[in-house]
């Protein structure tokens, strides 16, 4: 049994009076792959969203490694390796793709360092092989903005792969694929899970199917149900509230 | 004029496009100007660094600041304290007035019986605290107001009406307090800047070119912004700031800085307005110059910031025109002017040449960015892998 890099505990968040997230305990392990799953409304997202900084939690704890995330801006658990995709793909459209990775390269991101950065050796393999990675390579002179909806959902991966963050929490990644990009896409995960805990949202089961050593099915804020695949798949509750219909 | 299109262009066209704006500035407007229409370029000149800065805080920032006059006012008062002390401790008839009052006073204090010389005055005796003044303290105060407010999250449109209150408070602040500001006259009559007559035709000319290089500097500087990583993360918060939260940046950090250098170019105009037109007047300083700045980025194109030169020049040099001649319908015009470029030219002149048959198509908004040269791309070679080559080559 390995250590947990992720512990949320307690972790509640209301919406005037409305809990998105009930008093929820949430574990994941150093190099797990762990799929989120719940009907819609059921706060898969908003719980990255406190995970990221981006919502601020009501009640609870979110410990990450050391570091207590609950008191800590968005940039600052970017910097200790949490990195976000979200549920549309945000890419910095009006930069072209090689842009969009290279802003993401996790060094000298302060005013100076930034002003004063120089492309070194380092940056373009790097470049070179996440864009590889993501089955970019070929547009890397395009803006973000001319990508497909998948392409963008790539790049937003790769943007994520250059921050080489410890804990990846994505969003709905395949969501506007066609089948065959959601098949690269599992690949992709299932190589980039090497090293590092991912923590995939996702509707779609077949691909939950290709990836997921366990999912977590949450409902109403709350975690209904926990196991392999097989193991939620056959759970009365979750039948009700989710898979059965 | 092709000019004009660089910051949308990239590589060699760029320097270029600065290059013709130097030749322009050095050259061809004083040969073809007399001394008093080279005397109204340095004034519209001496503006165009405010255009600059929006140019970086506005098209690239995404910030709208309506306050730029605060700083160009801040520089331009600062010189103007500066000669106007020298230019009283120099005049006989100003020392044979302290000698009367017993103190050493601007005239327009004398006048409204002041006594004492305020102590914010005493520093700008000396040219070494002035110059430095200049240049630091609006950039610092600029830093220093805006990360208060970006920290805070404030959205952009608040941040606009905040630089808007503060213009128009500096204005009210100058009209009202007469006594220690000039008031609603301003401060002029200076006669020498280090003993230098400011007088001369020819120390008019080198202060026209020496204008022209400082402002050739800041737009360097601003091409030197735009093209580093920070320039392409000041796009990236522009567009998408959330997101950028996520890519480990601080996006106050970044704005604040930009809009710090904007106040560094607006204040160092200032100073050069006042040296050359031998004024500081809260007319320079309220809504109304604050706005006129923006509709000279917005002419020459927000995203150009040679462009912004040109449009400030044109802007002027029509405002000067319609208002000998008429007067009341200026400002209908330049709001008209504002209506037209916002709707149908939203990049300005520099948008303008773009669509001239044969002009190279750029993408909207690309940046004069350190592209790597399109020469790999169009061998049909693999951009990165050819770049980690050459780099890793050196190594
Ligand atoms: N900022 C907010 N203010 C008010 N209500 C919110 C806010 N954010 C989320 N909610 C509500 O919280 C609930 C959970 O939303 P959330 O986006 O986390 O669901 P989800 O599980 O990601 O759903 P989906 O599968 O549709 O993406 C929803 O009912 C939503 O309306
Ligand atoms: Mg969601």
């Amino acid at each position: 049994m390995s250590e947990n890099i992720l512990s949320v505990e307690d972790l509640t968040v209301s919406f005037d009076g409305f809990r998105a997230v009930d008093s929820l305990n949430f574990y994941v392990e150093k190099d797990e792959l762990r799929c989120v799953i719940g009907p819609n409304g059921a706060g898969k997202t908003t719980l990255l969203d406190m995970i990221c900084g981006k919502t601020r939690p009501t009640g609870g704890s979110i410990r990450f490694k050391r570091f207590d995330l609950t008191d800590m801006l968005e940039y600052q658990i970017t910097r200790v390796g949490v990195g976000r995709k979200f549920q549309n793909p945000s890419v910095y459209e009006d930069l072209t793709v090689f842009e969009n990775l290279e802003i993401s390269y996790p060094k000298r991101r302060g005013l100076m360092g930034s002003l004063f950065f120089k492309r070194d050796a380092d940056l373009l393999a790097k470049i070179d092989e996440v864009s590889e990675r993501i089955f970019l390579h070929e547009v890397l002179r395009h803006k973000a903005g001319q990508l497909s909806h998948g392409q963008k959902q790539w790049l937003e991966i790769g943007m994520l792969l250059m921050q080489d963050p410890e804990l990846l929490l994505l969003d709905e990644p395949v969501a506007g694929m066609s089948a065959k990009e959601r098949e690269q896409t599992a690949s992709l995960l299932n190589a980039i899970s090497k090293g590092r805990s991912i923590v995939v949202i996702e509707h779609d089961m077949a691909f939950v199917r290709m990836i997921a050593h366990k999912v977590t099915v949450l409902h109403q804020g709350r975690m209904l149900a926990e196991g392999t695949m097989d193991q939620v798949q056959a759970d009365e509750r979750v039948k009700d509230v989710y898979l059965g219909h | 004029m092709a000019a004009a299109i660089a910051p949308v262009s990239r590589g060699f066209l760029q320097r270029y496009a600065i290059v013709i704006l130097a030749v322009v500035l050095l050259a061809v407007l004083p040969l073809s100007l007399d001394i008093f229409r080279l005397g109204l370029a340095a004034k519209y000149l001496s503006l165009a660094f405010c255009a600059v800065g929006i140019v970086l805080i506005w098209g690239y920032g995404g910030i709208l600041s309506l306050g730029q006059g605060v700083f160009f006012g801040l520089g331009s008062y600062m010189m103007a304290m500066f000669l106007k002390l020298e230019s009283t401790g120099a005049d006989t008839s100003a020392q044979a007035l302290s000698s009367f009052f017993g103190s050493n006073l601007p005239d327009f204090m004398v006048w409204n019986s002041v006594e004492q010389l305020p102590w914010w005055w005493e520093p700008f005796h000396h040219v070494w605290f002035t110059i430095p003044a200049i240049l630091i303290l609006p950039p610092v105060v600029a830093f220093v107001l805006s990360y208060l407010n970006f920290r805070r999250r404030i959205g952009d449109v608040y941040f606009s009406i905040i630089t808007l209150a503060f213009s128009a408070i500096l204005a009210i602040v100058i009209i009202g307090q007469q006594g220690v500001t000039g008031g609603v006259n301003g401060i002029t009559d200076f006669r020498t800047f280090m003993g230098i007559n400011l007088d001369p035709d020819n120390v008019k000319i080198a202060m026209y070119y020496i204008t022209c290089v400082l402002l050739l500097v800041c737009v360097l500087i601003g091409t030197f912004i735009l093209r580093s990583r920070l320039g392409k993360v000041l796009v990236a918060i522009r567009d998408r700031e959330d997101r950028v939260r996520f890519s480990g940046y601080d996006p106050a950090l970044f704005k604040a800085f930009i809009f710090a250098v904007a106040a560094l170019f607006s204040s160092i105009g200032g100073a050069m307005f006042t040296l050359q037109v031998g004024l500081a007047s809260p007319s320079l300083v309220g809504i109304t110059p604050s706005i006129e700045m923006v509709i000279y980025a917005a002419v020459g194109g927000r995203l150009s910031l040679v462009g912004a030169v040109y449009g400030a020049m044109l802007v002027g040099a029509a405002k000067t025109f319609f208002s000998e001649n008429f007067v009341e319908f200026w400002l209908y015009l330049i709001g008209g002017l504002f209506i037209v470029i916002v709707m149908f030219l939203p990049h300005g002149l520099a948008g303008l040449l773009d669509k001239l048959p044969g002009a190279k198509r750029h993408r909207l908004a690309a940046l004069p960015g350190p592209e790597p040269d399109a020469a790999g791309q169009a061998a049909g070679e693999r951009p990165a892998a050819r770049l980690a080559g050459e780099v890793g080559g050196g190594k």
